[in-house]
């Protein structure tokens, strides 16, 4: 432990959180929409908009899956010390992050109770790049439909088909983040 | 500013709310439970969306706050002094220019834009809470999407009054899933809670729920054929700008029992006659 992981949190929490959460809800509202945020500098290889999502979102009450390409001291350290979130396998997990190979499969996830469909777990991809070369998408958020670029759409598809049940994923590269809610129908 | 954190609440309180906020708007017209906190005015002037508003809230937003449609009553100007102390915002009462719009029992008459953030006070969240007080129940209920029974509160009121009487709070049914409590604006604003360009999120704070609505959701009316939804309103003109398609309120002007009706939405009316329209008691 060098003390690195004291760093890279956000100068201004409250006003930066603030901006931050807006690009997030912004995001989830619009599925297929990308947004931008800043204000982190997490632990390589974390993108800079996972770790204000994390900032943003996370603090003692979530318990946060790393996926195992993630899962290093550093990046444990920098989590615990400035969310104080605890770590837990997949299936206790409120919030998972990680590439998508290390994410699925995504069956043990948390997937919400159908009379408590909000019990369920809130996955942060890191991908490649955000673009909307991808897939249409159809749902709430979409005025007719949008595009995303997706990982897959199998598992997507499966996902939506559980609703109001499932999971919701927030996608990160860079500054860029775009969501997929599990109310988005992927065709 | 004020020696508050920013937007009074402190963080953890205001990342559990924004949570709840996600979740709602991922699963539209789903009560989501939070730990609502006290505020520093009683339940029922608006606790639940004084916290949604101070959960979503940047400094870069213009803030406007209406009760019933009003800028200037006592409940939307102290909720707008509130944050222009804790947030640092600008404040507004044009629905043109404002990002974020608290509202007590009213959707503001000019159309609202994909940049602009809808929050709803919400007395009671639960549609069925007056046909089942058991919570338990209504649970169960939306879980397995029974809402025989509010259609059965329709019907009666059909067979009593002719016609169906609920006139505010009227539900809805959003994406095909969950039957959803507007609050208590008038059935007349009903329509534009469907495929809205902003989002709506709803906060009520003695009940500790938040639900949303995304942009462009479906939101349909419950109704029967043969009795189809109808979005009313007083047969009448405002008296000041002389509108014909604004939800009007009813004032009685002396003891004499003269009345007079009015916009309810102020920033609409104060527009109007500002471009010259005049109604029949205009001055």
């Amino acid at each position: 432990m060098d003390g690195s992981h004291l760093q890279g949190g956000f100068a201004d929490p409250a006003i930066d959180a603030a901006r931050a959460f807006r690009s997030v809800m912004d995001a989830m509202a619009r599925p297929g929409q990308i947004y931008t945020l800043q204000g982190a500098a997490p632990p390589q290889p974390i993108s800079v908009a996972a770790g204000a999502v994390i900032l943003t979102l996370c603090d003692a009450d979530t318990p946060i899956f790393l996926g195992p390409n993630l899962d290093t001291p550093g990046i444990q350290a920098w989590i615990a010390f400035h969310t104080g979130a605890p770590f837990a396998g997949r299936s206790e997990c409120m919030f998972a992050l990680g590439n998508w190979s290390s994410l699925t499969p995504l069956e043990d996830f948390p997937h919400g109770r159908s009379d408590y469909p909000d019990r369920s777990a809130t996955l942060i991809v890191e991908m490649p790049e955000i673009s909307v070369n991808g897939p249409t998408l159809r749902g709430p958020g979409i005025q007719g439909s949008a595009t995303l670029a997706l990982p897959e759409t199998v598992s997507f598809r499966r996902n939506h088909a559980m609703s109001p049940c499932g999971l919701d994923f927030i996608f990160t590269s860079g500054n860029d983040v775009a969501a997929l809610p599990r109310s988005t129908e992927v065709i | 500013m004020s020696d508050y954190n920013f937007a009074y609440l402190d963080e953890q309180t205001k990342r559990m709310i924004r949570r709840a906020i996600l979740k709602g708007l991922a699963i539209p017209g789903y009560q989501v439970p939070f730990a609502s906190r006290e505020m520093p005015m009683p339940y029922g002037w608006g606790t639940g969306g004084v916290q949604v508003s101070a959960a979503v809230l940047t400094p870069d937003d213009r803030f406007k706050v209406i009760d019933q449609g009003a800028d200037d009553t006592t409940n939307a100007v102290s909720i707008r002094s509130f944050f222009e102390r804790t947030a640092d915002v600008e404040t507004t009462t044009e629905t043109k220019a404002a990002t974020v719009i608290q509202t007590r029992h009213r959707i503001p008459e000019t159309p609202l834009t994909e940049g602009q953030i809808l929050v709803y006070q919400v007395p009671i969240p639960e549609p069925l809470r007056f046909l089942e007080p058991r919570e338990t129940e209504t649970r169960k209920m939306h879980e397995l999407q029974e809402y025989g029974l509010m259609h059965v509160k329709l019907y009666e009121d059909i067979s009593k009054h002719g016609h169906i009487a609920t006139s505010y709070a009227y539900p809805v049914k959003v994406e095909d899933r969950y039957v959803m409590d507007p609050s208590p604006i008038p059935k007349f604003d009903n329509p534009k809670l469907s495929d809205c360009p902003a989002i709506q999120l709803f906060g009520a704070g003695r009940e500790q729920r938040i639900y949303a609505l995304p942009p462009y959701t479906k939101v349909v009316s419950l109704d029967f054929d043969d009795y189809p939804f109808e979005a009313s309103k007083p047969n009448q003109t405002c008296g000041l700008c002389g509108a014909d398609d604004s939800y009007l309120d009813e004032v009685i002007v002396d003891d004499a029992g003269r009345r007079m009706f009015v916009c309810s939405d102020t920033d609409y009316c104060e527009k109007r006659r500002s471009a010259g329209h005049r109604g029949r008691d205009a001055a």
